[in-house]
């Protein structure tokens, strides 16, 4: 039990482990050197990125961020166990990061781990993709949004990002929040190129066709680092957890 | 805490700073964005800070397609010539940069529960002002010509302490904006209206015509532009086959 409101701020602090070799470039003062740093939130966005770009087994987990809040599940306390937040490192580009990123961060964890991540890396001439899983319900728009056109692709960018994104801008007056919106404020702020590509879903939880969705996206990280575009859409089928026991009230 | 943008000014010593409290109806975030919207006002800055929760949009105030695809972010500051408009929702660092920049003069827009007034408020308009005394001396000739009502001193709990305080409910960080202006001799205003929540747009105009009936921002009759962020306030489209 936690006596006081100190003690829950440090509980609520966010960490960062990284492997020893990356450990040792830090402590000698250095940063992590990086051109393209691909970020997913969610576990679509994740499991995407997991069946055309992980699987081609030339990354190593580099580090892992630890967030602990009320939403952290048991076996994932502070101490930082389970592995909801992994960093990986391409072994022939190191200059390539990608996060996976499927725990909840709190809002008042958000700045921080932002900051925290932008703080070890070396961001001039640095792209940052997010690749981030949201609802249709947070989708707003004056037609009514018929079912089938669920999931939809939108993109947001900052003022730095010269590139042109591969679907069409979020229409206002949709906003993004959470993880993505502060890695794009942070990258608006501080003039590094970034763009949000943000998967508006009908699904709740993980599906193969949400996550074929963001396929147009690999021809543009296709230019830094191997993709296997040709995977198909059973091999995404593999990656969508089966219902869990305690979540079967709307089977 | 402030981030300058390119397009900032070297200074903002002598300009006004025009600012929303977050308060009931949101109704001074609404008339900000009547002024920034109308005037044509350009981004000189970002508020980068963990006390703002992020989110990011395009532009909310495109006038065409040319610049709606343009990042904006929680709190910015705008600009036209002598003017900084800002939206945010904090205190301690607000208090510090707006020291440390300069500023003229600060007026700060709010509302307040409109269902805890007391009988006296309950009459005429529902408009209120507060001045800090360094302010006061120097516009105390406009405020007779407007006719404005100070925001009165009321019992907090009547019948209970009968001692007349300055509370203004539902008004966030407007009352210790205020207190914090007279403490440390800031030339500082609060406009506020009584509303209760709901559609406030009518709030925002009420608001924004009264601060320009003083600042002069706009001409009297003309209109204030309503951004494209206000679209969609109360959620999509119907679906048809609801009916």
């Amino acid at each position: 039990p936690v006596s006081n409101k100190s003690e829950v701020f440090l509980l609520r602090t966010v960490h960062l482990h990284w492997n020893p070799e990356v450990s040792e470039l830090l402590r000698a003062g250095n940063k992590v050197q990086c051109s393209s740093f691909i970020l997913a939130v969610g576990h679509n966005a994740a499991s995407f990125l997991s069946v055309y770009i992980l699987a081609s087994a030339n990354w190593d987990a580099v580090g892992r961020g630890v967030a602990w809040n009320e939403r952290s599940r048991s076996g994932t306390g502070p101490s930082g166990e389970g592995s909801a937040c992994v960093f990986y490192r391409h072994k022939d580009e190191p200059a390539v990061l990608i996060c996976h990123v499927t725990c909840h961060i709190a809002e008042d964890q958000l700045f921080q781990w932002t900051e925290k991540v932008f703080g070890y890396l070396q961001t001039r001439g640095l792209t940052v993709t997010v690749l981030s899983d949201s609802s249709v319900a947070d989708y707003k728009t004056a037609d009514y949004l018929c079912s089938s056109s669920a999931p939809f692709l939108r993109s947001l960018r900052s003022s730095a990002f010269s590139d042109q994104p591969v679907c069409q801008s979020l229409e206002q007056p949709n906003i993004i929040t959470g993880l993505p919106a502060a890695v794009l404020n942070h990258c608006q702020v501080h003039s590094i190129a970034a763009v949000v590509y943000q998967c508006y879903s009908d699904v709740t939880g993980p599906d193969s066709i949400t996550m074929d969705k963001y396929k147009p996206v690999l021809t543009k990280l296709g230019r830094s680092i191997q993709v296997d575009s040709s995977r198909s859409t059973d091999v995404l089928r593999n990656f969508v957890r089966s219902s869990e026991i305690q979540s079967n009230l709307y089977i | 805490m402030f981030i300058s943008s390119q397009d900032s000014p070297a200074t903002f010593q002598g300009f006004t700073l025009v600012m929303p409290a977050v308060a009931v109806g949101n109704v001074g975030q609404l008339a900000v964005d009547l002024i920034v919207s109308t005037l044509n006002m350009r981004r000189v800055g970002y508020f980068h800070t963990d006390c703002l929760i992020p989110m990011a949009g395009n532009n909310p105030y495109a006038s065409g397609k040319a610049d709606a695809e343009e990042l904006h972010t929680p709190a910015e500051g705008g600009t036209t010539s002598q003017l900084q408009v800002l939206k945010s929702k904090f205190r301690q660092q607000l208090k510090s940069w707006i020291k440390a920049s300069g500023f003229s003069r600060t007026v700060v827009l709010s509302s307040s529960h409109a269902y805890q007034r007391d009988d006296q408020q309950l009459q005429g308009t529902s408009l209120r002002y507060l001045m800090t005394p360094s302010l006061l001396a120097a516009s105390a000739d406009a405020l007779k010509e407007l006719g404005w009502r100070e925001m009165e001193r009321i019992p907090a709990f009547p019948g209970v302490d009968a001692e007349p305080r300055l509370c203004i409910p539902g008004g966030g960080i407007t009352k210790g904006l205020y207190t914090d202006g007279c403490a440390e001799d800031l030339p500082l205003a609060v406009l506020l209206l009584f509303c209760s929540e709901g559609d406030n747009i009518p709030d925002a105009f009420a608001l924004v015509n009264h601060l320009n009936d003083w600042l002069h921002l706009e001409e009297p009759k003309s209109k204030w532009k309503i951004p494209t962020s206000w679209s969609l306030l109360f959620g999509s489209g119907i679906p048809p086959a609801l009916f």
